[in-house]
């Protein structure tokens, strides 16, 4: 059983400290209880609850509408949820105030899906924002510390160029790069390698484990790419219909006999069974 | 039939009533936002950057010289012909001087570069901001603890406070300059004559009255570009949208202002 959560202000434990405790005695550094989230009327997440632990990649799977974006966005403040608390480093961010998230939030480091670098910067100028906000660093150190990030994504001697002249491969990377800068104590990664080819898929995935190894950081991880999950994670959380279906290593995920995480691991289609009425109607764009 | 017509349109009345409202109320908060940033940043350790503002102040200033020069000189030699005109009538040419600087000062000077600042760079805003909204980049500031106002609004809003009642200046100016020419050359008077007509028609009241609506104008630009961009939805056509839409709020925001500002002020 996971002990209660990390504080914000502890020391983090280095990755040789990690090794050696299972998984299940370590700290949480996330852990969300019964989130439930509205989009108008819509229920877009229902009663979920997960854990995140020290050095743990925790991925999210699930289809198109699953609700796991949804969910990625509550864990980094970017959405404020109808009912349930999310404690990230022992603060529940859904109650504290925006200065105290700021301070949480120096300690998260976030990947996003196309990258989001600012287009008007330049390489490095992107890499080294986040030390240029919240450091007293001299400018020729956060250079420093931002090229160490470049050369740790393979991306030295791209300083300057902008964001536009680089390929998906080299954003993603890049991204990874800015995410890291501060060190964080938790890496989240929005679909890290949606969208690229095999080789350079795998070689992002070879990264993320490299990252957690060296730092011992938490990482969670949405994607869809069944390979670069099987891959990568240590626990999968199987998201359905805003629903958690499982939270359980790779191994136990894929023995699981529930049909829906069958047909996600299968990349099967639910069909869905209409009788000729409501075919009728909807062909006729009445609705039901 | 009718009834539900009706009630259809008061519905959608009602609907653009409220977000008019919505709107006007994110304006304030924008507006109480970056400007409070600006004073409790550097104690919050997140400044609004002096390098942040000038290369804003660049843009909305600098860049803008040439084509404020070019408009606000037509605008003076227009002012020129037509109070030529309209005076002869009265056979009173001589005292176009005191109209063309009223006018030019008062109101043309503020209201063309309000108009030409408004195309350049509330435009430019509401489409950098809409750009960086559906690609994420406003959610990457917020998630590495970057306020988005404070990093986003208040330098373009500061550059602006400066630049425009400082172009406004420029513009009155050029404008009085470009109009002098016209009348010296029409009416066979000296340019250092028309200068010290134009001098002792002006008085600093006028010139207030003048800078005064460009800091309005000002405040207003920015806060319809950040509005507009932040609105943004639906890739790049929400983008183009909005930027058109930017342009026209902010238009149609400066010449209303610019009317009530008139009628409070001067009546």
């Amino acid at each position: 059983m996971a002990r209660t959560a990390a504080a914000a202000d502890r020391r983090p434990p280095t990755a040789a400290e990690l090794e050696g405790i299972p998984l299940d005695e370590r700290e949480d550094v996330i852990e969300v209880e019964n989130l439930v989230t509205h989009f108008g009327e819509r229920k877009i997440l229902k009663d979920v609850t997960l854990s995140v632990r020290q050095g743990e990649i925790l991925v999210i799977m699930g289809g198109s509408g699953s609700g796991k974006s949804t969910l990625l966005n509550h864990l980094l403040g970017l959405l404020k949820p109808t009912s349930g608390t999310i404690r990230i480093l022992g603060k529940d961010i859904t109650r504290i105030s925006e200065r105290e998230f700021t301070e949480i939030r120096k300690k998260l480091g976030v990947a996003f899906q196309g990258g989001a670098l600012f287009s008007s910067m330049n390489l490095i100028e992107n890499i080294m924002l986040p030390l240029f906000e919240h450091t007293d660093l001299d400018r020729s150190t956060m250079e420093i510390m931002a090229r160490m990030k470049m050369e740790v994504v393979s991306l030295s001697g791209f300083e300057k160029l902008m964001p536009a002249e680089l390929s998906g491969g080299m954003i993603k990377r890049a991204a990874l790069a800015r995410a890291i800068v501060m060190d964080p104590r938790i890496l989240f990664c929005d679909e890290p390698s949606a969208g690229l080819d095999p080789v350079v898929a795998s070689a992002i995935d070879d990264l993320i484990l490299s990252l957690r190894a060296a730092t011992g950081m938490s990482v969670v991880v949405v994607t869809h790419e069944l390979d670069s999950a099987f891959k990568i994670a240590d626990r999968i959380c199987v998201l359905d219909k805003g629903a958690v279906l499982t939270i359980a290593p790779v191994d136990e995920v894929k023995a699981n006999p529930d049909h829906r995480i069958q047909n996600l691991l299968n990349r099967r289609t639910e069909e869905e069974v209409l009788d000729p009425e409501e075919y009728l109607r909807r062909l006729t764009g009445e609705t039901s | 039939m009718a009834q539900a017509k009706a009630i259809s349109f008061l519905d959608r009345m009602g609907r653009a009533a409220v977000a008019a409202v919505a709107e006007l109320g994110f304006a304030a908060v924008l507006l109480g936002q970056a400007l409070l940033w600006t004073v409790i940043g550097r104690a919050r350790r997140q400044p609004v950057r002096l390098s942040a503002v000038v290369k804003e102040a660049m843009d909305i200033g600098i860049r803008a010289l040439p084509i404020v020069t070019i408009m606000s000189g037509t605008i003076g030699i227009m002012l020129a012909i037509q109070g030529i005109y309209s005076l002869r009538i009265f056979g009173a040419e001589s005292k176009v001087t005191l109209g063309v600087a009223l006018s030019i000062v008062r109101e043309f000077g503020p209201l063309i570069t309000g108009i030409l600042v408004a195309g350049r760079s509330g435009s430019a805003l509401a489409a950098r901001l809409g750009t960086m909204k559906i690609s994420q980049e406003i959610d990457a500031l917020t998630v590495m603890g970057i306020n988005p106002v404070r990093f986003l609004v208040a330098p373009p809003l500061l550059a602006a406070l400066v630049m425009i009642p400082a172009l406004t200046f420029y513009a009155d100016l050029i404008g009085l300059l470009a109009a002098g020419l016209y009348i010296s050359a029409e009416l066979g008077q000296t340019l250092s004559a028309y200068w010290l007509d134009a001098i002792e028609s002006i008085t600093a009241n006028d010139l207030l009255h003048g800078l005064g609506k460009s800091v309005l104008f000002a405040v207003l630009i920015v806060l319809v570009g950040v509005i507009n961009g932040l609105s943004v939805s639906g890739g790049a056509e929400g983008v183009g949208r909005m930027t058109t839409r930017s342009v026209v709020h902010a238009i149609s925001a400066i010449i209303i202002t610019d009317m009530l500002f008139v009628f409070v002020t001067t009546r």
